[in-house]
């Protein structure tokens, strides 16, 4: 696993703002992505900063995948307050799904969510910038500008977002979520950013004993995910779509 | 020669109740909306895997057909054919009214309609969707700045640049139009960028379909004289009209067959879709084509105006299969995740999706279509929009005068 930021990994101030003075010219005349990039960096802790240095990203091995297990799902649900109910309408963050390979048969088993990826298309088609990619990777929707538009949803090549389609009750007051908006995984952006540097679906998977799913910085060559991932072949979903993503699968 | 403009009278019971019926309708629409907003998207038949249902086949076809009713004045205007100008002031007309009416569909379809400001203040420029923001709003302030140079002597000097720039507006306009389907990347019905020109072509279709049904619906309710010479024209147009958007569909489905990945959806479109392919072949191509091709160009019942109007009617529902096939039939078939894979999960990931609208939205799209209507018959019986006889000699003096 990755280590936590250390404080003399810290980006210098000078050098964050190099970088969103990149990030708005780059962006053009869009200054809403550039602002909320800055207002996302501000309400950090101070002391962990987002930094484009970092890539989270998640490698998943679906031979250690078991069929019918849903760990994973259960302990998103838990950890962001879904239902778990799997209704057309409901929202599913991450989801099993079952393969079986026409040709020869062979079965394989995998957890699928928001692909975090480098060129999101949900981020490209967002009229108004509520769909966003951090510095670090994460992609988020900003829920005080999205206007549940759901041009997110026809974009995405993973099926990984959901609508909130009624009132919701007893949140996660560290998850934002409401009726009328888009989301999807955030790669538990809320404990990555406390420094924990996991996911609730990683930590289950472990905990099952499975340990197919691996969270860390893709950045960071002494991570274990950078250096498996450079070491075994690991490929991405659509990867004719060249969106670079932030999870990676393995044995498929 | 110069044509004399008045506003109808509207008085008549007939006026009133059409008045009425629609006023009821947008109101239905807009309660229907208030009803959506208020529980969510649960009282509707979309869901995760629809997540554009009818409100947007409304809303489409009404935005479509609203660029596609500016061509009238356009040909007046553009392209110099002073025969079509007594009718460019319900061209422009009619265009505002539909944007406004599936704008409306639109607007109030989102998840936070409350938010309508938010949408108006922060823009992602390399979102289709926010081009269209401004394309619309352009095309409001453009139209109106193009029926003042119609309607104030003081605005006629403005006629023919303003003229060229609505065309050329609505012309982009479409085009980003399209463009929201031609530029997803996820969905094999899509990503193509022969959807911007069909799209356009389309509009060509509908909007002259909408255009010519309600000319001779007002003239008809009116009793003002309404020749031949005028509706013949238009209606051969129609047909053309009707015939390149055949010509597209045809190239779109059958570049999709040349390719084996696209087998799969082509199979779901064309053979065992079940609903979407019954709408595509019953639909868009017999009751949208075929029919009115048939109807318009036969030499016997192409002359009458009740056959023309049914042709008309005809291809207005054929539009409106063609947005039920393109939006609802592209998200019912399955996003490819895994090539070469049998796929199942919690999500509905590989299987086709079922939608079964709501009577709430089908109230919303018919309050858009009403909405648009009502502003139409409002604005003609207020403002002199309508000339007073279009019959064949005044149309023949207009002819000659080109």
């Amino acid at each position: 696993m990755s280590q936590p930021v250390r404080p003399e990994d810290k980006i210098e101030n000078g050098e964050r703002r190099a970088f969103l003075a990149a990030g708005a010219a780059v962006a053009g005349t869009a200054i809403a992505p550039g602002v909320l990039l800055y207002g996302m960096a501000q309400a950090k802790p101070a002391d962990q900063p987002v930094s484009a240095k970092v890539r989270w990203g998640m490698l998943i091995d679906t031979t250690k995948c078991a069929t019918g297990c849903t760990e994973c799902v259960t302990a998103c649900n838990t950890e962001n307050s879904l239902s778990g109910k799997t209704g057309p309408q409901d929202s599913q963050w991450i989801r099993k799904v079952e393969l079986k390979n026409l040709q020869t048969g062979a079965r394989h088993s995998l957890p699928m969510l928001c692909q975090h990826c480098e060129h999101p298309p949900c981020v490209d088609v967002c009229p108004t910038g509520a769909s966003f990619r951090r510095a670090d990777g994460i992609v988020l929707v900003d829920r005080h500008i999205c206007i549940g538009c759901r041009y997110c949803m026809m974009a995405c090549p993973y099926k990984a977002r959901s609508l909130v389609h009624e009132n919701l009750t007893d949140q996660n007051p560290e998850v934002p979520r409401g009726k009328g908006c888009v989301e999807s995984c955030t790669f538990c952006v809320q404990k990555v950013d406390r420094g924990e540097n996991t996911t609730a679906c990683v930590e289950a998977c472990n905990a099952a004993g499975h340990k197919a799913m691996l969270f860390g910085d893709l950045n960071d060559p002494e991570s274990e995910i950078a250096k498996t991932v450079k070491t075994y072949a690991s490929t991405e979903v659509r990867a004719d779509l060249n969106l670079n993503t932030g999870v990676r699968y393995q044995g498929i | 020669m110069k044509i004399a403009f008045r506003e109808i009278e509207g008085k008549s019971q007939g006026y009133w109740g059409l008045f009425a019926v629609l006023a009821i309708l947008a109101a239905l629409g807009v309660g229907s909306a208030l009803y959506m907003e208020h529980h969510g998207h649960i009282v509707t038949g979309m869901d995760n895997q629809i997540v554009w249902g009818l409100p947007h086949v409304f809303a489409v076809f009404l935005i479509v057909a609203a660029s596609g009713a500016l061509n009238v004045a356009s040909i007046a205007t553009v392209f110099g054919k002073t025969l079509y100008k007594p009718l460019n002031r319900l061209s422009g007309l009619l265009a505002i009214a539909l944007l406004a009416g599936g704008l409306m569909v639109l607007v109030l379809d989102l998840g936070r309609a409350d938010r309508l400001i938010v949408a108006m203040t922060y823009y992602n420029f390399k979102s289709i969707f926010a081009w269209n923001v401004i394309l619309y709003n352009g095309f409001f302030a453009i139209v109106i700045a193009y029926l003042w140079t119609m309607m104030d002597q003081k605005g006629g000097r403005w006629y023919k640049p303003v003229g060229l720039l609505a065309f050329v507006w609505r012309l982009i306009l479409t085009t980003g139009t399209g463009s929201i389907f031609g530029f997803l990347v996820a969905r094999e019905a899509y990503d193509a960028a022969l959807l911007a020109p069909m799209f356009i072509v389309f509009s060509f279709n509908y909007g002259l379909a909408v255009f010519l049904l309600v000319l001779m619906g007002f003239y008809a309710g009116t009793g003002r004289a309404l020749g031949d010479k005028m509706v013949l024209r238009l209606k051969n147009l129609l047909g053309v009209f009707i015939a390149a958007s055949l010509y597209f569909v045809f190239v779109y489905h059958i570049t999709n067959l040349y390719f084996t990945k696209h087998h799969g959806l082509e199979a779901f479109i064309l053979m065992n879709g079940g609903i979407h392919t019954l709408m595509f072949w019953v639909g868009q191509v017999v009751l949208g084509y075929l029919l009115p091709m048939a109807i318009l160009f036969h030499p016997g019942l192409g002359n009458s105006r009740a056959w023309i109007a049914l042709a008309a009617l005809l291809a207005i529902l054929g539009g409106l299969a063609q947005m039920y096939v393109t939006i609802i039939g592209g998200q019912a078939y399955p996003i490819d995740l895994f090539p070469g894979f049998e796929v199942s999960s919690s999500f509905y990931d590989g299987v086709v999706h079922p939608y079964t609208p709501s009577a709430l939205e089908l109230m919303l799209g018919l309050g858009g279509v009403a909405v648009a209507l009502l502003m139409v018959a409002f604005a003609v019986k207020v403002l002199r929009f309508l000339p007073e006889r279009l019959d064949d000699e005044t149309v023949a003096a207009l002819h000659g005068a080109k």
